[in-house]
């Protein structure tokens, strides 16, 4: 009589059916329900209503205004999270290790508290209030805070896809390049970028879906003028609380198509740059 | 490219104002007027002849508001729930003068609510008046007095009933109030808040509610809720006012003095009575009597000595709600 050995890497039939159902499952029930509830409920008085609420003024202004707010966050955050990344991987300074953990506080403050700062900063009450008051410039309660506060809560997403990604790749190509009389700015743009270029790409892509959905800093900030501040996150809630059920509906399932295109995209590119980006998660 | 660079440039220009001709006024005000100032705002754009006005409006928790404006929201008018939030923003963001209430006619209330209970169709609890909501395990909701000004008045309309009952007194009032907040699961920050906990996610048995948004629940959802009027209840002044410092700011104060005093015309009336607001013209009044009920009405100037003293002893940091209010237990 022998012994039967189980392969150590090999599980029973039974346990990986029970871990992968479970899985599915687990997303099935948490993630895909609720988001075809969002299009059905979206749909529930037919494409007509659906298509109503998209034309109507106050949606297409909250529209512009979240592409607006991403369209000036992102730009910044990714020239903020390259020069971050640049920094952190080529040089070797003081307080290095401060300045990431600096780049990951917004990740570990809560939005709230991150609206409540700019509060505290540029509120009438404010350290800078009351003189920015007496010039007329408004931040809070208008594009400028909104911006702000999109820009804190996505600041480290571009930074934080680089650092290990730079790191990674060492200093030998650019130190090459240097030797080879090339500028510091040549060397960026010929040996740097094109080597970051899809992880970039992926930083900016995560940045900008969170720019578009950042609900709770933008609330602190916004003012919640109908039409002229309100985002699209607050917008659906707006929606909802005005007994509107299928408009509300039907902007979050506009908010969760852009999600979705997002999420195609960031496939593609895993799929497509799958080495590259594997050097990342190593870390 | 150019687009981007456009863009970093309005990012910039962080000073920038709207320089159009067309006057905008910026109307910030409680929860549930949404569809009210949304119908009064269309009726004086089309009356108001000297400039072309657009009103654009935010809402939210009363309580909440003020601090908003407090903090720098550029509200030209504010229409809020009750007169102590105003007072509040006169008082903290010396945007106003503190004598604000005496400067329109009715405390500068142009309609007046009260609060009244909202069940579930067949009111399966029976519940009838206020000493119904503290029995068994009936679950009331409400929103936050510290953020919401109809959850204030929800307050004190309980504080007066326990009050006037036959043999009560200050202390039995507080036990009530007390015991009826244990009966509550959870508080919104503001009066549609609650009233979305209550019809759409279905939680509590009775909603304590401004006058008219119960009756604006009936008309979004008929069939499914209904109204019930205490024997008491307290006679709610959501007041409005023009915000002097911003109004001269943006010099927009013809306008925003306009609009406030077309909140008292016989049109505007006629408007604030067909969204569920009582109504101060009589003659309107008398028009659609059979959809307010008359029932005995605290004051809060007569029974509570005015809101400066009532917010300070009820609300404030502290104060009695503080005392009372304790989560979970």
């Amino acid at each position: 009589m022998t012994a039967k050995f189980r392969k150590p890497t090999e599980d029973p039939i039974w346990l990986k059916a029970l871990l992968g159902g479970l899985a599915f499952g687990f997303i099935a029930v948490l993630l895909l329900l609720p988001l075809v509830l969002v299009f059905k409920e979206a749909l529930a008085h037919g494409l007509s209503a659906f298509w109503a609420t998209m034309t109507e003024p106050d949606t297409l202004a909250a529209v512009r205004l979240s592409l607006t707010a991403a369209a000036i966050a992102v730009p910044l955050n990714t020239v903020f999270g390259i020069s971050a990344a640049w920094a952190i991987a080529k040089f070797d300074f003081k307080g290095k290790t401060f300045l990431v953990t600096l780049i990951d506080l917004p990740f570990s403050v809560s939005p709230v508290v991150s609206g409540l700062i700019y509060v505290l900063v540029f509120g009438a009450q404010g350290w800078f209030g009351a003189s920015l008051a007496d010039h007329n410039v408004r931040i809070l309660f208008a594009l400028p805070g909104i911006v702000l506060a999109t820009i804190f809560v996505t600041f480290p997403f571009v930074a934080r896809e680089l650092i290990p990604l730079m790191v990674d790749q060492g200093r030998d190509e650019e130190e090459a390049a240097a030797t080879l009389g090339a500028t510091g700015f040549q060397t960026f743009l010929r040996v740097t970028l094109p080597n970051i270029k899809w992880g970039l790409l992926y930083g900016i892509l995560l940045c900008n879906a969170r720019a578009l959905g950042e609900f709770g800093a933008v609330s602190v900030v916004s003012g919640h003028i109908r039409g002229v501040t309100n985002t699209m996150p607050l917008h659906v809630e707006l929606l909802y609380n005005n007994y509107d059920y299928v408009g509300a509906f039907a902007v979050a399932a506009l908010l969760a198509m852009l999600g979705l295109v997002t999420l195609v995209l960031k496939s593609l590119l895993e799929w497509r740059y799958a080495g590259e980006l594997a050097a990342m998660h190593r870390h | 490219m150019k687009r981007i660079l456009s863009l970093l440039a309005a990012a910039g220009l962080f000073c920038a104002t709207a320089a159009q001709a067309d006057v905008t006024l910026l109307n910030v005000s409680y929860d549930p007027t949404r569809e009210l100032y949304k119908d009064l705002g269309t009726a004086f754009a089309a009356s108001y002849k000297a400039d072309k006005v657009t009103i654009n409006t935010s809402n939210g928790g009363s309580g909440a508001q003020a601090r908003a404006v407090i903090d720098g929201l550029q509200a030209d008018v504010l229409t809020l729930a009750l007169a102590a939030d105003i007072d509040a923003v006169s008082k903290n963001g010396k945007l106003l003068p503190t004598d604000w209430q005496k400067r329109l006619p009715d405390n500068s209330a142009p309609y007046t609510s009260t609060i009244v209970f909202l069940v579930r169709k067949g009111n399966p609890w029976k519940i009838k008046d206020w000493n119904d909501l503290v029995k068994g395990g009936i679950q009331v909701i409400t929103p936050n007095p510290k953020t919401s000004g109809g959850a204030r008045w929800a307050y004190l309309a309980a504080w007066a009933y326990a009050e006037k009952a036959p043999g009560g007194n200050a202390q039995k009032a507080k036990d009530f109030v007390a015991n009826l907040y244990k009966h509550v699961p959870v508080l919104d920050t503001g009066a549609r808040g609650s009233t979305t906990t209550f019809t759409k996610r279905g939680i509590g048995d009775v909603l304590l509610s401004w006058e008219n948004e119960a009756h604006l629940a009936l008309k979004e959802t008929p069939g499914e809720y209904e109204i019930v009027y205490p024997s008491h209840s307290i006679l709610a002044e959501p007041p409005v006012a023009v915000v002097d410092r911003n109004v001269d700011r943006h010099k927009t104060r013809a306008a925003a003095e306009a609009f406030v005093k077309f909140l008292y015309t016989p049109q505007a009336q006629e408007i604030e009575a067909r969204n569920f607001y009582r109504p101060r013209n009589q003659e309107i009044a008398a028009k659609y009597k059979n959809q307010f009920p008359n029932i005995p009405l605290a004051t809060i100037d007569g029974d509570f000595g005015g809101w400066i003293k009532a917010q300070a002893s009820h609300f404030g940091d502290g104060g009695i709600f503080d005392q009372i209010y304790q989560p979970g237990k």
